[in-house]
């Protein structure tokens, strides 16, 4: 049986969040197909590293232990990656959308010559029938994404080659510990057949990696701001809200293009995907490269000078007018309201 | 200063620009109408395009030639680049190419790069019509080159080495690598140099061969007569020695099943006006039902 493959990415040692979300989707996947998910980690020091993976739905966890994989360099992860797919024959393969994944997936894709699609917003299992040559396909996996700008969905498939390549951004799937856990076997990767001394020629000088400092993700209140702010310093107003109400200040992707806010307050598809209780969308029209990374809020309020703006058909509360206006009425009633 | 000179090509694409998108942006077929749309130089190229020219600075006597692949008329980038400090430009061009998915491309790109042979091939990380960053490491992979994505700086370059800085989502590395290398240039890099009058005046009547043909002939025997630099390169499939299988919609292992347009479900909302009444009383009601405070 060809069995879903996710590359499970570490962060010190620590099993990346995004990865436990596509073992999340991967069960499930697995279960509608009736095949096995399976795991692999490739880094240093990893013993019993299993225990999470299986609680994550993992039957089986593929571990390539040498200090020479960690931290990840491109080379000798492609080679035990591209040399495990070649042995098991996988029909899917997941990898996070992050700065290893969107490194990785590609050189893999590429040397097996299966098609890899990026930035997924949902995976499907579906069936498909070739107009042109008639062909009927079973059970194929629906990269699902937006595309061209947010403008379009597209479901991609991948009809002929194997595996079946996506990836997705942390916070798009939902991390949950499975029904039942997956069997957790682990299979130990012999490196020395997969990577040889060439691999090795790119030599990491220096690395620092910053603590989260933005945490948009764990907020649970989002006061976001699109274009429509107009301004660098209209976003203080936006972030002054957003600190009265204990929540955290976000932005469009077209805000941040215009340099209104930093990138790692961007939310949607290239961005962060957010689930708030409260998200506060100020001067955002709504494409759907935005609200892919926050439909998902338990709450949406809309502020928008245009009744007809796309968003508010998500909103729960829609308010036409001017944002600056608007926000700086939210602060005072609030501060007037919760004493 | 550095004795050893390089041989550049920067990988550079002309993109759709995906702010500006109208109703018929797709064709029936699932692929991007890209003559609907205004064309621009993908921004993350035109970063690439600078650590190149950066590169070359450090290592006098180097060559950068900018590649791109696409219809006739991308062969605009390739003066813009000139314009900026490139020294040539080949555009790989050819009907058989419509329809690639990033795979097909990488494939097209590097046959013509085997052709060239460069020290260093540099594109930027991503193009913004298909935001998948897919083709640096692709390209890398079928030329079995080591590659260094999202790099926003050179730190240092020796004889048999070059030293990048590049950054990760959580912070940044720098990693040492030999030649010959792919880079892939973040937005967070240096932006591109401006274009150069003295520039724009000696490359503005570079053009392609078709682009001649087109053209008054003697008004260009005059402009281009001994200028071997006016003449951008244009190359097919045939001169890159590529397999027409690996090529186009045939050569693409995905496929576009369907496309949606957008249309959302619309819940039901509550309207309401910006009057201090209005927006007094939602506050109320958010504090009283907790989901704020």
């Amino acid at each position: 049986m060809n069995n879903i493959i996710v590359y499970c990415e570490l962060e010190n040692g620590i099993v990346a969040d995004v990865s436990l979300e596509l073992l999340t989707k991967g069960r499930e996947l697995a279960n509608t197909l009736g095949c096995k998910l399976e795991a692999l980690v490739i880094g240093s020091n990893l013993s019993g590293i299993e225990k999470e993976l299986a609680l994550h739905g993992a039957d089986t966890i593929w571990v390539a232990d040498n200090e020479e994989l960690a931290p990840f360099r491109t080379l000798p992860h492609t080679s035990i990656t591209c040399g495990l797919f070649e042995q098991e024959k996988p029909q899917i393969a997941l990898f996070g959308a992050t700065s290893i994944g969107r490194d990785l997936a590609p050189r893999v894709s590429s040397a097996l010559h299966s098609g890899l699609t990026a930035d997924c917003t949902s995976l499907v299992i579906g069936d498909h029938k070739d107009n042109k040559s008639g062909t009927e396909y079973t059970n194929l996996l629906y990269q699902i994404r937006p595309a061209f700008g947010g403008n379009i969905i597209a479901t991609i498939i991948n009809p002929n080659h194997r595996p079946q390549m996506a990836t997705v951004r942390e916070g798009v799937m939902r991390k949950e510990l499975a029904a039942t856990p997956g069997l957790g076997e682990v299979k130990i990767i012999d490196c020395s057949k997969f990577v040889n001394d060439t691999d090795l020629v790119v030599k990491i000088i220096e690395r620092q990696i910053e603590e989260r400092k933005i945490n948009i993700k764990g907020a649970p209140i989002i006061v976001a701001g699109g274009y429509g702010v107009g301004s660098k310093a209209n976003f203080k107003v936006l972030a002054e809200l957003a600190e009265v109400l204990g929540g955290e200040v976000a932005a469009s992707r077209a805000a941040v293009d215009a340099g209104f806010s930093e990138h790692a307050r961007q939310i949607g598809q290239t961005g962060t995907t957010v689930r708030p209780k409260l998200y506060i969308a100020c001067g955002i029209s709504g494409q759907i490269q935005h609200t892919a990374g926050m439909d998902q809020s338990s709450m949406i309020i809309s502020i928008n000078t245009d009744p007809d703006a796309p968003i508010n058909k998500l909103a729960d509360y829609a308010i036409t007018g001017d944002v600056m206006s608007v926000v700086s009425k939210m602060i005072k009633s609030y501060k007037q309201n919760s004493k | 200063m550095m004795e050893k000179s390089l041989k550049i090509v920067v990988l550079a694409k002309q993109v759709p620009d995906t702010r500006n998108v109208g109703k018929d942006a797709m064709k029936a077929d699932g692929t991007v109408n890209r003559a609907a749309l205004p064309a621009i130089f993908n921004p993350e190229d035109l970063n690439a395009l600078e650590l190149a020219l950066v590169l070359k600075d450090m290592a006098p006597g180097s060559e950068v030639t900018v590649l791109t692949m696409g219809p006739p008329r991308a062969a605009d980038i390739l003066r813009d680049s000139m314009y900026r400090g490139a020294d040539s430009g080949i555009l790989l061009t050819d009907r058989k190419f419509a329809g690639s998915d990033t795979l097909a491309t990488s494939y097209a790109l590097s046959r013509a790069l085997a052709k060239i042979n460069p020290d260093v091939i540099v594109a930027g990380r991503q193009a913004i019509d298909g935001d998948t960053a897919q083709v640096g490491p692709q390209v890398a992979e079928k030329l079995n080159l080591p590659q260094v994505t999202y790099a926003e700086e050179i730190v240092n370059l020796t004889e048999g080495s070059i030293t990048i800085k590049r950054r990760l989502e959580h912070g940044f590395e720098v990693v040492e690598s030999p030649f010959p290398l792919v880079v892939t240039v973040n937005a967070s890099a240096p932006e591109c140099r401006s274009q150069h009058a003295k520039r724009v005046m000696k490359y503005k009547h570079a053009k392609t061969p078709s682009e001649l043909q087109a053209l008054n002939r003697d008004y260009i025997s005059e402009a281009t007569n001994n200028k071997e630099y006016l003449n951008i390169q244009e190359w097919s499939v045939a001169d890159v020695d590529a397999n027409d299988v690996e090529l186009g919609l045939v050569g693409s292992p995905t496929k576009v099943k369907t496309i949606e347009n957008v249309v959302f479900q619309a819940k039901d909302s509550k309207k309401l006006s910006s009057s201090d009444a209005d927006i007094n009383e939602l506050m109320v009601e958010l504090i009283s039902s907790h989901t704020l405070g």
